[in-house]
Formats: C-alpha cells, structure tokens, sequence
C-alpha cells in the first residue's frame, strides 16, 4: 500500500513541491528533475531539466498548459544514461513513455517517475492569452476545478479545456512511483505526495518524511466524479464521430483540408518510427506519376495520399494512442485527429485486449516483448 | 436482368513457397478458377505491408487476398503469424470506415494445394459478388 506526505502550501504551491525537490536532489536521490518550469519569455511553462535546486524556484508542474507530450523527452533522458533521473510529468505522458520504453527507445530503471493529477490542460493559445492577464493562474485553475468548473461546457476561466483531456479516463496518473495530488484536496493549504511504487517509498524514507496511510480525504469521490463525467463526454465525443465517419468518403471528409504537413504525427509520443515511410522517397513521386494518376482518376487533389497517410498511421500506432490530444493541438487546420484516432484505437486496443501505458511487464501490441 | 453481372476486382498477395505455388499447381493441374484474381507473388506473407493492401483498396481492389504457408511451415520462422496480427489490425481498422472483413482474406495454402487455392479464389469471387462493388470512392483516394 501507497504512504501520503501533507505538505502545507500557505498559498504557494510551487514553492512547497519546489521544497521537496530540493530535498530530492540535495539527498541525492536523483541527480536531476525534469519539471516543467516557467520559461523567462511569454510566461510559457516548458520542461525543464534541473540540477541546481536553486532552479527549482521557477517549477509550475500543474501550470494547465502541455506544450508536447514529455514521453520523448523522457525517453531520450532515460537512453544511455545511467544517473538517477526523476521525471514530474502527467497521465498521458507517463503512459506514452512506457510504451517508448517497451520498444526500447527509453529506460525506467534509474527513473523516478512522479505523476501529477490532472484537471486538464489549455491549448497553448488559450494559455498565453490566460495567463499573461492572470497572476498565479496554476492555483486559480486548480481551484475553480476543485468547485466543479468546466464539468458541463470544458470551459474553465474563461477558455475551453483541450477536448482530449475533457474525454479522458486517467486524471489519475498510472503507473507511476510518487504520486503528486492535487485532486480532493484545497491547494491553497496542502498539496499531497503519495509515495506509490517500492522505488517511490525508498525515496520517502531517504528524505525522512512523516507519513500515514490515509490519503486526503475528499479525493476518492473527486477522481470518480471526475471520471464519470470525462467517461460520459467520451461516449458521446466518439459515437458522434463513428456515425460520421464509418465510410472511406467520410473519412476523407473529415481530413479534406489536410496540408500533410504530418505535425499529427511529429506531435504524437507514439508514433515511434525513426523515420517515417511518408517522408521518404517511397512518397517522393514523379511528376509523371503524377500525371498518370490524374489521367486514370480524371482529376487528382493534391497533396496526394492524405487518407493513406492517416491510415497508415492508425495500423501503425492506434494501438498505443494514448488519447493526448497533441495531434490535434498540432495541426494548423483543426483536424479532429485525437477524436479520429481515438475511435479507431478503441477497436484496435480491444482486439488486442491491450491498454497502452499497462506495466512492462506487458507485451506491446505489436509483438515486442518487453524486458 | 439487362445488367452487367459485377465482376469483382482481387489483388491476391501470395507466398512464394506455398500458396503462390499452389496456384501454380492448379494452372498445371488444368483446374478452373475465377479470373478475378490479380496475383502479385511475394517471398512471404510476412512481407505483405498493411500499406499494400491498403493501397490496393484506395485505387480500386474490392477484395485483397493474402495467402501464407500453415502455422509451422513458413520459411522464415514467423512471418505468417505477422500476417496474421497485421491482418486482425487491418480488419479493425478498415472495418471501422466501412470496408468489410470479408473483402481481406488471408488463407493458409500449402505448395501441394492446388484444389484448396482454386477453392478459396472461387469462394472469395462468390462472396465479394454479394457484397458488391467495395464503396471506396474516388474522392478517398487522395
Ligand atoms: S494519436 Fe494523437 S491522441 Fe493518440 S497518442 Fe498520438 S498525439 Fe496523442
Ligand atoms: S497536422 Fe493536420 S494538416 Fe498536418 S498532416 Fe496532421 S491532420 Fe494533416
Ligand atoms: S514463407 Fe510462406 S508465409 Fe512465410
């Protein structure tokens, strides 16, 4: 069974997580965090890799804003790297970034993987424009989270909330080794650190904190609460996309006004090929088979194999969509790819009974064995 | 009934070790099967890239058979339990934008059967028959 640690915030959240980096760090636990951190500029809030706990003065881990899905980061943090790393990211990416590590782009072993709650996140857009006008916008949010905001609409302060995090079932990061919480809990007096995995409570007793077995105790309800209403937007989201999509025509109306410009997928924590088939000369044609095509079809829109590519990309990785949403955020022509790719992984992920994110001791859906 | 009888369109990618020679056998053999199979002769079933039987659909296939060797007898280990996976992926996701299971067949046939690849090419006209032309439009193509 996981251990809670309380640690009072007196209002300042940031600085009270900073602490117990700090301590993290200075016992040397770990001999970085990767946390995400206000940037100097724009107020953008970007992973960051601290070593200096002075650093740690500027970390805002549950700032709503994910600029990328950090699996990839984390990834290539954990390849060839044998110092002990702890990693503060969400739900999504702790799940991307196991499936990386399965397919041995990334390594868990020297990580210390700590998972925050997530009421959900902004596109970056809504969040500049938030907070440049919003002082201490990161406590705001969760608070107005806390009282229920955006449970019917998404829209919280003011600005909608991603529609993939309004559709996701994880709030609740898994699996991880300390747990950051935030949900169940008034952020203005505690935030809660659950130390969950063997690795998570070796580091609780290293910093010699005080501990009990009883988490806070609104959070239980919170979470369910949380996710029954995610879960039910999450039904109604992808039963209005099947209906309109369950033929090749609607499927090529719905990306009629894709550019391939392929940020989808340069955006997608997994999509894990080094390089993609659609970049290389395979999809280089010639001019003159261009021309056949349009000759043979009577016309041809161009960029070509925009509905190839998409289906070719959901045989290739729908089984590990984890349901970001950074495809969406990607793409300069409002695509709904995370809803596009969500309603496919959801048959693909039941035919193979595969739940990516699941532990490593889990095959991958393709095949690959894992450790 | 005026109308021309539909005669459907199969790209087959067969095995070279085992279902490509079956069909082989069955030319030599003198049996007769449906001409609705365009077969494209490949070095296993495992090498039949999703991306082939994809393609094959968009520019026009109602129908994309892949033949292997029997669990067990393919010539480089696996590759026909590759296709297999590939094939139930396939299933899914065409299946999700209106392609029926039954236009993608994969079939093991070995070198010696002759009547069971003559067998299966009849089946497969027969039932792509029923469900007609495939509905991908030229518009999805692209
Ligand atoms: S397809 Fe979209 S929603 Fe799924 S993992 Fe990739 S970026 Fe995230
Ligand atoms: S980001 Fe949008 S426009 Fe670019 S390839 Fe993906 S769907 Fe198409
Ligand atoms: S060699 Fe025939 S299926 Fe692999």
């Amino acid at each position: 069974m996981g251990q809670y640690t309380a640690i009072q915030t007196e209002g300042h959240i940031n600085q009270a997580i900073a602490d117990v980096l700090g301590k993290l760090l200075d016992k040397g636990v770990v001999s970085a965090v990767l946390v995400p951190c206000q940037q100097p500029h724009r107020k953008a809030v970007m992973q960051t890799l601290v070593r200096d706990p002075e650093a740690l003065a500027h970390i805002d881990p549950f700032a709503p804003v994910v600029p990328t899905n950090s699996a990839r980061l984390v990834a290539t943090l954990t390849h060839h790297n044998d110092a002990p790393v702890a990693a503060v990211v969400r739900s999504c990416e702790v799940r991307a970034f196991l499936e990386l590590v399965k397919l041995h782009q990334g390594c868990a072993d020297n990580l210390l993987i700590i998972g925050i709650d997530c009421y959900g996140r902004y596109e970056n857009k809504d969040y500049f424009a938030l907070a440049a006008h919003q002082e201490d916008l990161t406590t705001r949010f969760l608070m107005s989270m806390a009282s229920g905001a955006g449970g019917s609409d998404g829209v919280v302060l003011g600005a909608p909330l991603a529609n993939a995090c309004r559709m996701c079932e994880y709030p609740v990061a898994e699996p991880v080794d300390i747990r950051l919480c935030a949900i169940g809990t008034d952020v203005t007096q505690q935030v809660w650190f659950e130390w969950v995995s063997e690795k998570g409570l070796r580091a609780m007793e290293t910093l010699a904190l005080p501990s009990q077995e009883q988490g806070p105790q609104a959070r239980e309800s919170a979470i369910a609460k949380l996710r029954k209403e995610r879960m039910a937007h999450r039904d109604a989201e992808l039963a209005a996309f099947r209906s309109k999509t369950d033929t090749m025509t609607g499927l090529a109306d719905v990306v009629a006004a894709c550019i391939n410009c392929y940020n989808c997928r340069v955006a997608c924590p997994a999509c894990y090929c080094k390089e993609c088939v659609f970049v290389t000369d395979t999809f280089r044609h010639d001019g003159e088979q261009v021309m056949r095509w349009a000759f043979h079809r009577g016309h041809l829109k161009m960029p070509t194999d925009t509905v190839f590519f998409h289906v070719t990309r959901m045989l290739h990785m729908s089984t590990l969509c984890v349901g970001c949403g950074q495809c969406s955020s990607a793409c300069p022509n409002d695509i709904p790819v995370m809803e596009l790719f969500r309603s496919v992984a959801e048959r693909t992920q039941a035919r193979f009974a595969y739940v990516p994110g699941s532990l490593l001791t889990r095959k991958t859906a393709a095949g690959g064995v894992s450790r | 009934m005026s109308e021309k009888q539909f005669e459907p369109n199969i790209v087959a990618f067969l095995c070279n070790w085992c279902t490509f020679t079956a069909a082989d056998l069955a030319g030599t053999s003198r049996l007769i099967y449906p001409s609705n199979v365009k077969i494209i002769r490949m070095m296993c079933s495992g090498m039949v890239d999703p991306k082939y039987v994809l393609k094959s659909f968009l520019e026009g296939a109602d129908g994309v058979f892949i033949g292997g060797c029997w669990p067990g007898d393919c010539h480089y280990i696996n590759g026909n339990m590759k296709a297999r996976r590939r094939v139930a992926l396939m299933h899914e996701v065409l299946e999700r934008f209106g392609i029926e299971r039954d236009r993608l067949w994969l079939r093991w046939v070995a070198a010696s059967e002759g009547n069971a690849f003559a067998d299966t090419v009849t089946a497969m006209t027969g039932r792509l028959k029923e469900l007609g032309p495939c509905r991908v439009s030229r518009e999805a193509v692209a």
